[in-house]
Parts: C-alpha cells; structure tokens; sequence
C-alpha cells in the first residue's frame, strides 16, 4: 500500500487556492495514554488542522524545549510503543481523510529498521516523516524507502542553514520544506522572528516545493503573520501546553486551534 | 617539540572526510547545527596545519599543564596483579588534575581562532568541566557548564571549583540528571546560539570532527607513554588499559600503539554488574544506534529509546561511546571488559593504600583492569595503565563506600 504524499501535496495546494495558509498541528503520540491521545490528534484536526503531525516520543528529545520534554516523558512512563504512534496515525487518518506525518528523532527510527517502518507507516495511511535530527548527508537510506512506499521526506532548514544546504534540502525533499523560525528548540515565544520571513524568501528563490513555518509560533496573531509569508503554520508546543496546564485539557486544545485556524485564514 | 599530535593524516587513515570510524560516527544533527559543526571541521583543519596553532597548543601543555605528564612504576601494587610490571601514565598529575585539561585547552584555542566569545560544556564527573572553565579563565572565554543534579550532588567539590574559576554551572533536571541530560542540555543551549558560541565537548563522542578532533588533542598521552616506557624497559608494552566512558583517555591512550604489537583494554563501568541491568558497558551490552549525533554503541531498548546508565562514577555514566571505540570493538583491535563498582572500588583502595596515589573512581575502573590482565600475563608481563586523573573530587564518595569515619 502506498503512503499519502499525494494527499499531503493536494492539501498544501487546496490551502493555497483558497488564498490561506495550511494549519498543521503537532502531538505527540501516547499523551498522556494512547486513546487520549488519539482523542486530541482528533480534536485539532475537528477544530480545522488541515495536517497533523504525530510525535514519536523519544527519551532523548535534543530539539524540544520543556513542554513536549514534559509530554514525551509522560507518554514513555505510559509505555508508549512505536505501534501506537502507528495505530495513532491510522485512526486519525481513518477518521478525517487528513494527511498525518510522523515527526520522529532518528534512532528510533533506524532502531526499528528503516523500511519496516516506512512500510508500516504508508499502510497506517500515513503521509511522510520529519526527521529532525537527519541531516540530508544521512539520509538516503530513509529517501530510497520513503519514495519506494510514496511517503514524503520533511526537511527541517533554519536560518544558520548556508545556500547550499538549502538548495540539497529542497532537491531531495518532498512533501514541504518545514522552516525553522528561529534558532532553538521547541517552545512558544512572545514574538516569532523576524529571521523567518528572510528564511522563506531565500527558500521561495530555489524552489516551488510548499515552505511552512514553525517553532514558536503560539496564538492566532503570530498564525496570521506568518500566514502572511509561508504556504503553512506549524504549531506543536502551544498546544501541548494546553494539555499539560492545569485547568487545560481538550475544550482548550480545540478552541486554541480553531483560533489558530482562523488565524492562518487572516494572514 | 617532540609531540607530533597532528600526526599527517596517512591515506586511508580513519576517520574518512564523511566522518566516519568504519560503520560508526558520522553527523546526525540538526540542520540548525549543520553550519556551527562545519565551521568548527573547518577550523580545525586549518589550525592543525597552522604552526602558530601548534605552536600555542604546545607551549601551554609543556608550561601550564605541566607535560610531559610522569611514567610512575607501582611495584607493590603490581605484586596484586600476578607479578607483572605496571607503569601508571600520570594525567592526574596534569594541572586540574585529569587527561581533560589537553583537549580543553586545544578547543579554547579553537574557539578564540574561530571568533567566539562563549563556550559552553558538559561535565558528568565535574573533570571537564574544571577543565573547561580553567581554560576559559585563561584565554578569557565566558563559560557555562552543564551538569545533572545527581552529578552535581555526588561531585561537589568540582561544582565549587568551576564557580570560583568564573564559569556558571546549570543544574539539569531532565532525564537522568546525569552525563547524558547534560550533553542534551548543552546542544539544546547551542541550537539558540551557536553565533558566539563553541560547544567545548569532552570527549570522543558527538558529531564529526569532534571524535576525530578530540583525539588528536589527547593524542598526546600515548605518544609521550610510549617514548617513555621504550626508554625506561626496552620494549612496548604486552597491554596498554585505559577506562572508557565517552572514551577520550582510551583514544588518547591507544592511538599511539595502533600499530603495534600491544593488546588495547578498555574498561567500561559495569556499575552493579552487567546482569543486574545498572550498568554503563555500553560496548560489551549495547547495540548499534545514534546518540548524540553519531552512530555507535548504545545502550537502548529494542525501539531505540536511550536506557540510562549507571555507574558508582561520574564520568563513566553515559550510555553511548566514542564511534572510533565503537569500529576498534567491531574490528577487534581492542577489546573491552566490564569492570563492576566494588572492583573498582578495590583497586581505588589498593592503589591509595600500595603506593600513596588516590585516583579518580573512574580511573581505578583502568586500574581493577590492570589487576586482571596483569594475572593472565604472569611475571613477564608489562602493562601500561592511563591514570586518567586523580581522586580529590572522590572522597565523599569513597569515604561513603568504605563506611570511613570522614564520611558526611
Ligand atoms: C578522571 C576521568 N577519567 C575518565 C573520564 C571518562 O571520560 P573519557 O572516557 O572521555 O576519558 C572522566 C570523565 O569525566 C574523568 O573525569
């Protein structure tokens, strides 16, 4: 069976037709169990994440500040295994017809054996994978798999990233290129960088491939500005810490992204 | 000078310009590290080829460290080790007292030739850090240590010494809280800022160059050992043993005698034994995988998520190990054995008690090592020990273990 590339192209594209930008949401699997977290993919996804990303939760998260630290933490004491980031991804695709991309660091990945789980991955409906730890030099092994089972490869760049590491991501990047809006780990930030619109605009001269925003991105007035520049907004610690709040939970998690929805459609 | 650290790199000599050690090391980072990473492999290429460079690196190891470090030969203690001759490299002698002072210095250097005006670092036993911040006190480099709260607790000593040498010293509470949430901490401090900011790592682990980089600026240890010996005996050693948690005084150590006729041990803490699970023998019990942004041996589960280690050491606590150990293990040109706590323990005893030298735990895993192979090699054996720093940072943790009346 064949991964959901196509989908995840046709979705980017629709967004644009419709002059918005994407909302893609971000979760990690198994928080805080399995069927809640499934629940909460779900939720974003009602509340109008056009993609959803699914987080395998790993014990060592480098890239992630202390909210989705705190989160994965919690799904990895739940005994959260890599078959319920995959049951996680069939569900919410099954549900919602939506594209679902698995965001993984890279041993886990390599541990389970690359073409099984590219495998697994397109017959659960999913999409592609964010690799964030696998630089393009590492990474042909999962290309040659991912485009065997029709699975996008997201590249994360960032504003640090040379020329010519932007043109090798977007000549073996498929899917959409996922700009970094600043340099750092995971977390929301009172004001999204101004490094992001210039990363875009470096990336919009190489390539034609969608170029979506994320990391620190948190309400619907930081969505709207980037909605302004990028093809979509990637949204991850914001709505964890919905979650994670006391007196959060999912009522705040749809209505947190319902105003991000609007948000990418005012921009 | 007679070092010769930067040997000329001979064709086909490891690691490759990919970085890789074989099957192992590589760079599996972040694209946002990318950039940082391939400036400092730039650098570094230029410096070890800049005689000024050389030149500088040398003058502070002869006349702020204190090289060439002692050859001492331990009879009495040798006479617990089947009879052989044992000679102990001195890098507790060094100043700051462990091997971690060489690579300290060679990567501030790095970091002032590169424009920086920040380093920051891990440190499990507190060794690299002291290190790391004597050698920014001295080229004026602003520095920030981080290291796990358990590890702060169990070396108190050193936390004290990076605070009066200027550094800052973070306390990590992810994880573990120990070596290993220490190396995330840092590289989630470097993705916000590697525009004035080295990462001083402190071993031969991570992503390329720093595997192969930090063993040329150790590399010294076993060029010096082995003159000395061969001047002192006649003849190299039947065994050269180092203790390895990232593995830099191992690499440093066994470099010099890789193509000689002498057995290269590693020894690995097996904390309470390999069987009980609580251990950080990441080469005899772990599997291939990527930690810290190379491929090497690595203690997991069977979906890749990282175990934590256990060691009654420090800086033997960490669940991965340096890729070029990872490629001598797969090839056999070394060999590594687990070396439990109590064992060290003993020797670190043993060693105090035969000859007046009290040695960090992590080098006692060296010098329990020592004990054994000296008994498979009988009196005609000659071994050579790397005593990788000393143990005044150690005894509360010793006085602990041996129920002394100077415990706390
Ligand atoms: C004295 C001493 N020896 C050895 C080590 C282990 O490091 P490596 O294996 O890199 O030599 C440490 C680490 O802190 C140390 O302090």
């Amino acid at each position: 069976m064949s991964g959901n590339l196509q989908l995840l192209t046709d979705t980017l594209a629709r967004a644009e037709r419709e002059g918005r930008a994407a909302l893609i949401s971000y979760l990690p699997a198994g928080f805080p169990t399995v069927d809640d977290g499934i629940t909460s993919v779900l939720a974003t996804l009602d509340a109008g994440a056009d993609v959803v990303e699914v987080g395998l939760p790993h014990s060592d998260p480098v890239l992630d500040g202390p909210v989705i630290q705190t989160a994965d933490d919690i799904a990895l004491r739940g005994g959260v295994r890599i078959a319920d980031v995959l049951r996680t991804v069939r569900e919410a695709h099954a549900a919602t017809g939506k594209p679902v991309l698995v965001m993984s660091y890279w041993n886990p990945v390599s541990r389970y054996g690359v073409e099984r789980f590219a495998r697994e991955l397109a017959e659960a409906g999913g999409a592609g994978c964010v690799l964030p730890d696998l630089p393009v030099a590492e990474s042909a092994q999962w290309r040659h798999h991912a485009a065997e089972h029709g699975l996008a490869t997201v590249f994360v760049v960032a504003p640090s990233s040379t020329d010519a590491q932007l043109a090798e991501t977007v000549a073996t990047g498929t899917g959409f290129v996922y700009a970094s809006a600043l340099m750092g780990v995971t977390g929301a930030r009172a004001a999204v960088d101004e490094a992001a619109a210039v990363l875009v605009r470096r990336l919009r001269a190489i390539t034609d491939l969608p170029v979506c925003v994320g990391m620190g991105v948190s309400d619907a007035a930081q969505a709207a500005h980037v909605a302004g520049f990028a093809d979509g907004v990637i949204v991850g610690s914001a709505l964890v810490a919905t979650l994670l709040d006391a007196g959060g939970g999912e009522a705040a998690l749809a209505e947190l992204t319902a105003e991000l929805a609007a948000g990418v459609r005012a921009g | 000078m007679e070092h010769d650290f930067f040997f000329p790199a001979a064709p086909g000599s490891l690691p490759g310009a990919d970085g890789y050690f074989g099957a192992f090391g590589g760079r599996f980072v972040p694209q946002a590290l990318v950039a940082a990473v391939d400036q400092v492999a730039e650098e570094y290429e230029r410096a070890k080829a800049d005689p000024a460079f050389i030149a500088a690196f040398e003058e502070l190891l002869a006349h702020y460290v204190g090289r060439p470090s002692a050859l001492t030969e331990v009879p009495r203690f040798a006479g617990h080790a089947g009879g052989a001759r044992v000679f102990l490299k001195r890098e507790d002698l060094n100043h700051t007292g462990s091997h971690k002072v060489n690579n300290a210095l060679g990567q501030a250097l790095l970091a002032r030739r590169m424009g920086k005006t920040r380093v920051i670092a891990e440190t499990g036993a507190g060794s690299h850090g002291v290190a790391t911040a004597t050698a920014c006190a001295l080229t004026g480099l602003s520095c920030t240590v981080y290291m796990g709260e358990t590890d702060m607790r169990r070396q108190a000593v050193n936390v004290a010494r990076m605070e009066l040498l200027g550094a800052e010293v973070v306390p990590v509470t992810s994880g573990s809280r120990t070596l290993k949430d220490a190396i995330n901490e840092t590289f989630r401090d470097w993705v916000a800022r590697t525009h004035d900011t080295h990462y001083l790592f402190g071993t031969v682990a991570g992503p390329h160059p720093f595997p192969a980089m930090i063993r040329d600026f150790q590399r010294v240890i076993g060029v010096e050992a082995r003159r000395q010996l061969l001047e002192r005996t006649g003849r190299l050693p039947d065994a050269a043993i180092a203790c390895v948690g990232g593995g830099s005084n191992a690499i440093g150590l066994f470099h010099a005698f890789l193509d000689d006729p002498v057995r290269l041990v590693g020894c690995e803490a097996a904390g309470h034994g390999v069987q009980s699970g609580e251990h950080a023998a990441s080469l005899t019990a772990g599997e291939p995988g990527v930690l810290h942004g190379s491929r090497s041996y690595v203690l997991q589960d069977d979906e890749g998520q990282i175990a934590e280690a256990w060691s009654i050491s420090a800086g033997l606590d960490y669940p991965g190990v340096g890729p070029e150990h990872a490629h001598l293990h797969s090839c056999g040109r070394a060999e590594y054995r687990p070396v439990t706590d109590d064992e060290a323990m003993h020797a670190f005893r043993l060693l105090a008690t035969t000859e007046g030298i009290v040695p960090a735990i992590e080098s006692a895993h060296a010098l329990a090592g020592a004990l054994q192979v000296g008994a498979e090699l009988g009196p005609d054996g000659l071994v050579l020990v790397n005593l990788s720093g000393r143990g005044d940072k150690d005894l509360d943790t010793a006085s602990a273990h041996f129920g002394l009346a100077g415990a706390r």
